[in-house]
């Protein structure tokens, strides 16, 4: 079958660098990965062409990239997966990380981040004589997230980093879990503590993106709610995250409403001094509802059936 | 160009690299770690089944394993470093552990195993079928933990010798296309296999013998080259591995006839006898007209889906993206295909090679523990324990020796050989098209059975393809990841390496282990129970012998 592939090109070295479109078109085997057709390209028509792979098959985490606007392995994606009925394929650079050339990008601020969360082991008091003990499904969950290839997927096209730079990402949250989760580990509050910080567990928005396009099902936003419980237990309640997450689940067993009028000032706390900027900047947006009369109500009567609502809760709160 | 210096600098970021890097440092030495792509994406991340190790605190025995591995080896391993890796493999399975890796473990929380081929005890430890990837992450924590300087994704292109001894590598740095220079008073080869000089493989694209060559290049003894290993269940379009784990877990081997033939060459081990012996069953079966399409099959669907799920999770993943198979309901259809290179540059148990000042470990050495037919399993245990050895060896000669003088003049050759590359005005040709025919050529003739004539069409081959390599010229002209350039040199690399596989594989005039000749099928003890070691000359290498260490197990007739 004939493949045209779409591909955006940069070189840095032009004397006007900016980024292009060129395609190529590739006779490719119906079996053929994107990554395949590539590899045709760069081997038998145009040499300049610049990406990373290797073991093409989906362990190395080399071959990021963005085909038709999602971020997937080009080794793991097959053509006839992606190509419209005219046999196209849009191939461009991972996002949220800057283009060195071509298909390739530079991974410095990624591998920041995961070195940021303290990326190794730290086992507490003397080490045993042998292994240390453990419960293999404790190791099987884990196995879930140590098959994280650091590809960068997830980072690509995180909609938070989209915006702000300063969120750690999905990928080193995830790192940070495989530690949290690890009972051989003896930094877990420490860990906590600092991932409860601006720009750590808190400032992921559950968009999905990440679990839905990683290619090994390491589900980051799964281990970065994980992080959350797991925070919330060890008894960092005192952030905004935490606060939002109380309200709104006090919210809930109380009338079986989400009361969005208190949601904000009881997350940011309402005496708090420290909070009236935000208060305050969330003031615009208070009118405008007003305006279009789109306030929502102050109170709420219980839903009919509240108590149900309330089992569920008293249920999930019992001590287990 | 810049100069960088180190007491000593590790080529490779793989399994091997990166326990010598750690080993070094530990023993309070300057070391660097350079690599040509990310420390991650390197090849040890494919490994999937896991590594041996005799845990003797469990009543298991490392004679056993040694034994196993010698035996396994068709006797041409130096048991003495046989001797060491086993005694040792216990110790650092435990270290392994320690660091961090989440081995699988058993109901009572302890460290599990699993099967593998050549063994009758099951002392294969593992995460799944990721054990490469999770302990290459692992290393890598605790890299990043140890804050060493790693040169990422840079290129070394020769070793700096002077005096008869190595001083340091030139490098260029993919990013800047720059050249450099790094001094060392030790330098560690840690460049993994030569994969890709055959076509297909299951080795990933980075694996192109330059280790191999930079050593032959320098002058270092290349050892038992001939001796390649065809592992018995690869995919048939694009080589990918099936791991050996999945007939540890207990996965059958059946012919067109759906006949578990194994029966018939190694009735006692059945599915897990040694690599080479499995592999040259199935080559039969296939010849004899007992395939399907140039394949065998491999069964799993008696082990159960929940078995498969969470085991063998990834080649789960494999085989449906690949092979269009679901592992549980269909047998997958598999044949011998290139893996691994037991031959290697050749080093004693610390590592150190005929050059004074380079070291070796991993895939790209040969100590030999593994002779003319490795066990599976015991090349993550040869990284590891032979990369501790060589980085504690290479940080103990920085304390002895001072620094001494190396002239900016190292770098006007690799410069030179650049320069040309890309000043040369193309012709019709490609490094693409000269690879691919090496890597058919080496795979039709110097594969599971061989022969003169076939040997010797292959050197020809090879020797011709290294005149058009002469010729290439590099179309891409940007300084910033030129790998157009990259892959130029990494074929130079790679035809080197296929010169002295073909040369070492003629020079052996028996069957012993990978290396099956159909025109002399014997074994030959009287002449031939000895290494062969290869030299760089103008001419192509020059051969010469080795005894083999024997401590303990004389040869004997190898069945399964
Ligand atoms: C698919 C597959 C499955 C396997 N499964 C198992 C298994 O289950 N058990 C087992 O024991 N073994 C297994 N093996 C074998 C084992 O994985 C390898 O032999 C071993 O991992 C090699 O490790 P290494 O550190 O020597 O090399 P690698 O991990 O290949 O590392 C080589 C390093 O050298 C660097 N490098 C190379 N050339 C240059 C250069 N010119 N300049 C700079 N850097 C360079 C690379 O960037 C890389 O960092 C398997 C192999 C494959 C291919
Ligand atoms: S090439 Fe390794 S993940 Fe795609």
């Amino acid at each position: 079958m004939q493949v045209t592939l779409d591909v955006r090109r940069f070189n840095p070295e032009d004397a006007n660098p900016k980024p292009y479109r060129k395609t190529y078109t590739v006779e490719a085997e119906d079996y053929f990965t994107v990554l395949d057709a590539l590899i045709q390209v760069r081997e038998y028509q145009d040499p300049t062409l610049a990406l990373r792979c290797s073991c093409r098959a989906s362990i190395c985490g080399s071959c990021a990239m963005r085909i038709n606007g999602h971020a997937k392995l080009a080794c793991k994606t097959k053509l006839t997966s992606v190509m419209d009925a005219q046999g196209n394929v849009r191939v461009e650079p991972a996002g949220n990380m800057p283009v060195v050339k071509d298909l390739i990008v530079d991974m410095k601020p990624f591998w920041d981040k995961v070195r940021a969360v303290d990326p190794w082991l730290q086992p507490e008091g003397p080490e045993p004589e042998g292994e240390y003990l453990a419960p293999n499904e404790a190791m099987l969950h884990l196995t879930g997230v140590m098959s994280c290839i650091m590809c960068g997927i997830c980072v690509s096209d995180c909609t938070v980093l989209e915006v702000d730079s300063n969120f750690l990402g999905p990928a080193a949250l995830a790192k940070a879990y495989r530690f949290v989760g690890d009972p051989r580990d003896g930094a877990n509050v420490a860990r906590l503590k600092k991932l409860n910080e601006y720009g750590g567990m808190w400032d992921c928005t559950r968009c999905y993106e990440c679990v839905q396009v990683c290619p090994k099902g390491v589900a980051p936003m799964d281990r970065i709610m994980a992080l959350r419980d797991k925070a919330i237990t060890a008894g960092f309640t005192g952030t905004t995250g935490a606060r939002h997450a109380e309200v709104f689940a006090a919210s809930i067993k109380h009338t079986g409403w989400l009361n969005e009028f208190w949601l904000l000032p009881k997350t940011l706390g309402m005496f708090n001094p420290l909070s009236l900027p935000a208060l305050l900047g969330a003031l615009p947006i208070a009118l405008r509802a007003v305006r279009h009369n789109k306030l929502p109500h102050m109170f709420h009567k219980p839903i009919s059936g509240i108590q149900h609502v309330r089992r569920i809760f008293d249920k999930v709160e019992a001590p287990k | 160009m810049s100069v960088y210096q180190h007491d000593v600098i590790v080529v490779g970021a793989g399994l091997a690299g990166m326990r010598a890097t750690i080993a070094a440092q530990s023993r309070g030495a300057n070391v660097a770690m350079i690599s040509k792509v990310h420390p991650v994406r390197s090849h040890s991340n494919a490994a999937q089944g896991g590594i041996n190790a005799a845990l003797t605190s469990r009543g298991d025995s490392w004679e056993d394993h040694a034994l196993a591995t010698v035996k396994g080896s068709d006797y041409l391993a130096d048991q003495d470093a046989v001797e060491v890796m086993c005694q040792e493999a216990g110790a650092a399975l435990i270290e392994l552990e320690h660091m961090g890796v989440i081995f699988s473990r058993d109901e009572d929380g302890r460290l599990g195993t699993r099967r593998f081929g050549g063994q009758e005890q099951a002392r294969t430890f593992f995460v799944a079928d990721i054990t490469g990837a999770a302990m290459l992450h692992v290393l890598y924590e605790q890299i990043m933990h140890s804050k060493v300087r790693v040169y990422e994704e840079w290129f070394v292109t020769s070793l700096v010798m002077e005096d008869g001894e190595c001083r340091g590598v030139v490098a260029i740095e993919l990013m800047t296309g720059q050249l450099h220079l790094i001094k060392a008073k030790a330098v560690i080869l840690a460049t993994g296999g030569s994969g890709r000089v055959y076509e297909p493989t299951t080795n990933g694209m980075v694996v192109t013998a330059d280790g191999h060559a930079l050593a032959y290049r320098a002058g270092a003894a290349i050892m038992d080259m001939e001796m390649v290993q065809y592992h018995p269940t690869t995919l048939k379009g694009n080589g990918v591995l099936i791991t050996e784990a999945a007939r540890g877990e207990g996965a059958y081997l059946l012919n067109s006839d759906g006949d578990r033939f194994m029966q018939k060459y190694a009735p006692h081990m059945m599915e897990l006898a040694s690599r080479d012996v499995v592999s040259r069953s199935e080559q039969t079966e296939i010849n004899e007209g007992r395939g399907v399409d140039g394949c065998v099959f491999l069964d799993l669907r008696h082990l159960g889906r929940e078995l498969i799920e969470t085991k063998l999770s990834y080649i789960q993943e494999v085989a449906g993206d690949f092979a269009n198979v679901d592992l549980s309901k269909q047998p997958i259809p598999i044949r011998p295909g290139n893996h691994y290179i037991m031959g290697g540059i050749k080093t004693d148990v610390h590592g150190a090679t005929s050059i004074p000042g380079l070291y070796a470990a991993g895939e790209c050495a040969c100590v030999s523990v593994h002779g003319a037919n490795r066990l599976g399993a015991n090349s993550l245990l040869d990284t590891i324990i032979f990369g501790r050895r060589a980085g504690e060896a290479a940080a103990a000669r920085a304390t002895e020796v001072g620094d001494k003088p190396v002239p900016e003049s190292v770098l006007s050759v690799d410069k030179e050989a650049i320069r040309s590359f890309l000043s040369r005005k193309p012709n019709k040709d490609m490094a693409a098209k000269i690879r691919l025919e090496m890597g058919e050529t080496m795979n039709e003739h110097v594969a599971v059975f061989r022969n003169e004539a076939g040997m010797q069409t292959a050197l020809q081959t090879i020797r011709q393809l290294r005149e058009r390599y002469a010729e290439l010229a590099v179309q891409d002209k940007g300084q910033v990841f030129n790998t157009n350039l990259l892959f130029t040199l990494e074929l130079g690399f790679m035809l080197d390496t296929a010169e002295i596989i073909c040369a070492s594989a003629l020079a052996r005039k028996e069957s012993r282990g990978a290396h099956f000749r159909t025109d002399i099928p014997q074994r030959d003890d009287a002449n031939w129970l000895k290494h062969t070691l290869a030299y760089f000359t103008q001419a192509g290498p020059r051969i010469d012998y080795a005894p083999v260490t024997i401590t303990r197990w004389q040869p004997q007739v190898r069945s399964y």
